[in-house]
């Protein structure tokens, strides 16, 4: 803590304390209350400056923590992002969070919000019947009723097949040549959402990998945790922290990066497995630190020059929303760098701090009302253009956007595509050419 | 000039004076105690928050550790309200003589005190923030308790008991009658007023200042003052009291006190009693002493240092004129002026620990009341103090305010915000004083108000306000009393600024400085314009100087 390192590091729950010793860097500025989306919408909640350093004072370490408000936090992390002096406050909120779980178990309703794996899995083969689940007002009402998920919650649809399914047909299909070397190798992470929900949206990513000339490979992974996480069920975030960290760890060894669509899994994945889940290992730090968000990487690429930059035009303006899962990487925006490469393309960034839907927050049927006030702002943006669709990188936020705006929500990856000419039906793998490892018009040190 | 009569006055309202008129009440003496400031603002508000177990004095000392060990379970029984039971550790470190920890157990052994040696690896399971090449660790039934809490029971169960207390009045003479001392001129240092009070007996109970008052009924008692200083730490750091296991020395304890982990302390011989400085090389040696034995401690956040004033005292006849600092006994003493000085109607009594307070006021009664003729036994040990009836203080139950806060039991809105002070707690705690003067200081030692991290920043301003609309004040009285506070606050985080301390410093002068313009603002007719606010250094004579 504060600069220097405790002596201790062999020892999560250690490492845990860190994270709330960051409350000592605390000087009551109130930036993070005014930049917090949450408290201007509920008296229920009294900011982050409040459930956060300051309340950690006053909870003891070890025992139940007696502060409910703190649930009312969403976990979008802008507290983390404008504190000027450091203090991890989301991550403070979500361990408070964690400690009440542990006191006062879990509720059902959010025991059913933490597995979208398990439900994403289970429901694949009826899909047609779990849509109409999804979709019937009187079923989504007793669900609100009896579960509290909130009927408006904008849950998704099951697509009916996998994109791991379709992935093994096309190595059967169309077996990709090994390589030689680690060189333009990467590592697809696709979460749970791309897997069962929106397939399309991995396809796309792995196209645009190959179409830059990559080998894709997919590992067994799963769900990256950050709904058990954000629940407060640090046992469960952690059992699927460590299995994907397993799984990851060799390809983080040999350099190999590891990439992936979902804004959110990948912030879980770079942060929070450490900041938030105590996982201070080894292993850990070489996942973290060989993972990307995918329009990050497409951006390393261009910087490197590896980018292709044979882009079709695409004569659109379009509205994009970072979401605030994205902005916690700290990495700018490089949806919109990236996009800004294909002519005509104009997209705008949308100014708002968060959706509002975080996660598993705005399928909280008391904490709905809140969602739809904390996204509005989009929603005003959007009416005013007239626009039709918005872009942008985690699915939960799209969805919501969706029923915010009722306008079509894309990737960024997708334009990608679309500005690669690359087409899903009847998917082939480009010939892959022999690349140059090193491209001569590498741009070192950007 | 207003007189009263009682049988006696206790002078002080520390520890010892408290809980000797509440032994006296008890025995159906009418008492009256006097105390000059607020109650517990001397040496035992400015203490380390440790009930000992008695485990610090064991080699050294072992007729106060015995005290100790029997005065902390006497205090657990009757006063279970100010005790957070947290448990002590003694551990050593690879830096400490290898050879005390032997010692010490046979010590501890023979004062009663028990002792349980757990392996390192135990400890650190229980306290994971503990070094890790700690050579040995025993656990030890060390406490931390509340002097506020403490001291304001003792008082108030007095004065179920018949007895009243005076603050802010202090004793500017003795009264004396031939050999006899047969009262005390006492005068309310707010309205300077000054009234006699008549009694049989006078018990000095002054602390520090037990030599000073001696002095007005002409008598000689030398008071050792040995100051030591205390940094608390932003947060807990430890849950349970951590004491270094080697012959007492600097920086060898860590107390979990409310919100805080209080470290300390030092031993520095001073000729005043109210000697409240802090030498740089005391901070240093606390926080790298700390550090050995919880690493990394030394860089978080240190909110708060004071200083207070042992008053150590040895008979003559003990024969150690010379020794100073920790070489000088820890038990107390009360000296009976008729057999010392032929002088009637005085009792002084002085030394020993917070820990022995009820003993020492129980030792004090009997001799006062055998100079009232009176054998009445006394009986403080054997029933427990009545609960506090606002229990607003009780920080030792690290969550209170905030499960408080949750159930809608602290109404409105959150004025000092470090330590969950909400607008309901404050405007109680001031109507509490009905007509009587209040200060901020005041209702920071009722509500903890501007003890935590931002040390007043932001709750002062808003507290003078609730202030003075319900006292009806003028705005110059409030800007003063505003002033007054807040250079108290930062004279209490002048030796600690670096770090986050000195950015907090730094942000909290741009509030008091720079928007509200508090140096600028006079309040007195004499203290006209700026000018005072261009010296640099906390404290300002005649106006805020940050
Ligand atoms: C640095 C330090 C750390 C300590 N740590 C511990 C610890 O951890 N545990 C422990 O058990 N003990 C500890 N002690 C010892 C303990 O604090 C003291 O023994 C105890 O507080 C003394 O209480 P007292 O009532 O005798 O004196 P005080 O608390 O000083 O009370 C004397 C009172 O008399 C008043 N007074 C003086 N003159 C007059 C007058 N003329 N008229 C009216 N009132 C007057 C003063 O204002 C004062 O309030 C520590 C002491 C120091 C200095
Ligand atoms: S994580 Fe978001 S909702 Fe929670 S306190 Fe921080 S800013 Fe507010
Ligand atoms: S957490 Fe950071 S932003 Fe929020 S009040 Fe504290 S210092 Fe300011």
């Amino acid at each position: 803590m504060a600069g220097e390192k405790m002596t201790m590091n062999d020892n999560h729950s250690a490492l845990i304390h860190q994270t709330a010793f960051t409350a000592d860097h605390c000087l009551k500025c109130n930036i993070c209350t005014a930049a917090c989306p949450v408290a201007p919408l509920t008296p229920l909640f009294p900011g982050p400056k409040t459930v956060g350093p300051q309340a950690q004072r006053l909870r003891e370490p070890g025992q139940p923590s007696p502060d409910h408000a703190v649930e009312y936090c969403s976990g979008c992390g802008i507290c983390t992002l404008v504190c000027p002096h450091g203090v991890r406050v989301m991550e403070i909120n979500t361990q408070a969070k964690a400690q009440m779980t542990e006191t006062h178990g879990m509720s059902l309703r959010n025991w059913f919000l933490s597995r979208n794996e398990l439900w994403g899995r289970l429901g694949t083969p009826f899909a047609p019947l779990m849509n109409f689940g999804v979709r019937s007002r009187l079923l989504r009402w007793l669900a609100e009723r009896i579960f509290g998920i909130s009927a408006r919650g904008p849950l998704p649809g099951w697509a009916g097949y996998t994109f791991r399914g379709w992935w093994n047909k096309q190595l059967k299909r169309y077996p990709r040549p090994e390589p030689d070397g680690d060189a333009n190798r990467v590592v697809y992470f696709h979460g749970c959402s791309s897997n069962t929900y929106e397939p399309h949206i991995a396809q796309t990513a792995v196209a645009v990998l190959e179409r830059i000339g990559l080998h894709v490979e997919i590992p067994p992974q799963t769900c990256c945790g950050l709904p058990a996480q954000s629940n407060g069920d640090f046992t469960a975030a952690r059992r699927y922290a460590r299995t994907n960290i397993k799984a990851l760890v060799g390809y983080a060894r040999r350099g190999i990066p590891i990439v992936g669509t979902s804004a959110s899994c990948m912030t879980a994945i770079k942060g929070d497995y450490e900041h938030v889940l105590g996982l201070d290992d080894a292993d850990a730090r070489l996942v973290a630190a060989n993972t990307y968000d995918f329009m990050e990487f497409l951006w390393k690429l261009h910087a490197e020059g590896r980018l292709p930059l044979d882009f079709q035009p695409l004569e659109r303006e379009l509205p994009y929303h970072a979401p605030c899962q994205l902005k916690a990487h700290g990495m700018g925006r490089p949806a919109l760098d990236v996009l800004d490469l294909v002519p005509g393309l104009r997209v705008w960034e949308i100014d708002a701090d968060c959706c509002g839907i975080a996660g598993t927050y705005g399928y909280k049927a008391e904490k709905r009302e809140i969602a739809e006030g904390v996204g509005w702002p989009i929603a005003e943006q959007v009416y005013e253009v007239g626009a039709d669709t918005v872009v942008c990188d985690t699915e939960t936020c799209r969805w919501q956007i969706t029923s915010l705006t009722g306008t079509t929500t894309i990737h960024p990856v997708q334009l990608v595509a679309e500005a690669y000419g690359i087409s899903l039906e009847n998917y082939r793998p480009p010939v892959v050419s022999k690349a140059p490892a090193e491209s001569p018009v590498a741009q070192k040190g950007w | 000039m207003a007189t009263t009569a009682v049988d006696v006055l206790v002078i002080g309202g520390g520890a010892t004076g408290a809980a000797a008129a509440y032994d006296l009440a008890r025995r159906g003496v009418r008492v009256l105690l006097a105390e000059q400031r607020d109650l517990s603002t001397g040496t035992s508000g400015r203490y380390h928050g440790l009930l000992h177990s008695g485990g610090r004095y064991a080699v050294r000392d072992p007729e106060t550790a015995r005290e100790c060990i029997l005065e902390n379970r006497v205090l657990r029984r009757i006063a279970p309200f100010a005790i957070e039971d947290t448990g002590g550790l003694f551990v050593a470190t690879a830096l400490d003589p290898p050879d005390f920890p032997q010692q010490w157990v046979t010590g501890c052994a023979e004062a009663g005190i028990p002792t349980e040696k757990l392996t390192p690896g135990q400890a650190r399971e229980h306290e994971p923030t503990l070094a890790t090449d700690i050579t040995a660790v025993y656990r030890v039934p060390d406490g931390s308790c509340d002097s506020f809490d403490l001291v304001h029971v003792f008082v108030n169960a007095m004065r179920l008991f018949g007895g009243d207390a005076l603050i802010y009045h202090r004793v500017r003479a003795l009264l004396r009658e031939g050999d006899a001392v047969v009262g005390a001129e006492l005068e309310d240092t707010r309205t300077g007023e000054v009234r006699t009070v008549h009694a049989a007996c006078v018990l000095n109970a002054a602390g520090p200042w037990a030599g000073v008052v001696a002095g007005l009924a002409g008598l000689d008692v030398r008071i050792r003052f040995d100051r030591g200083a205390m940094i608390a730490m932003n947060t807990r750091w430890v849950n349970t009291v951590v004491n270094r296991l080697r012959p007492a020395a600097d920086g060898d304890i860590l107390v979990p006190v409310g919100t805080v982990c209080v470290l300390g302390t030092t031993s520095v011989h001073t000729d005043r009693p109210d000697d409240n400085t802090i030498e740089n090389w005391e901070v240093n040696k606390i926080l790298a002493e700390a550090d050995a034995v919880v690493p990394g401690i030394r860089a978080g956040r240190a909110l708060r240092a004071w200083s207070g004033v042992r008053p150590l005292y040895e008979p003559p006849e003990a024969g150690h004129d010379d020794a100073v600092g920790r070489a000088v006994k820890r038990t107390f003493s009360v000296i009976d002026h008729v057999e010392r000085d032929d002088v009637r109607g005085l009792v002084t009594v002085v030394g020993g620990k917070l820990t022995t307070c009820r003993l020492m006021g129980e030792q004090a009664a009997d001799v006062v009341c055998a100079q009232l003729d009176m054998d009445k036994p006394g009986t403080t040990a054997d029933e427990a103090l009545p609960v506090p009836a606002a229990p607003s203080r009780r920080y030792h139950q690290l969550d209170h305010r905030l499960r408080q806060l949750e159930h809608g039991e602290l109404a409105g809105e959150l004025i000092c915000e470090c330590e969950m002070v909400t607008r309901r707690q404050l405007e109680d705690a001031i109507a509490a004083y009905g007509d009587q003067p209040v200060q901020l200081d005041d209702l920071r030692r009722d509500l903890r108000l501007g003890m935590g991290p931002c040390q007043a920043g932001f709750c002062s301003y808003r507290a003078a306000g609730i202030l003075q609309q319900m006292h009806g004040t003028s705005g110059q009285e409030a800007v003063r009393a505003l002033a007054d506070f807040v250079n108290e606050r930062f004279r209490g985080v002048q030796p600690l600024l670096w770090g986050h301390g000195l950015r907090q410093f730094y942000l909290d002068e741009v509030i008091y400085r720079r928007t509200l313009g508090l140096d600028k603002l006079s309040w007195d007719a004499d203290a006209e314009g700026d000018g005072a606010g261009d010296d640099a250094g906390i404290e300002g004579a005649d106006g805020f100087t940050l």
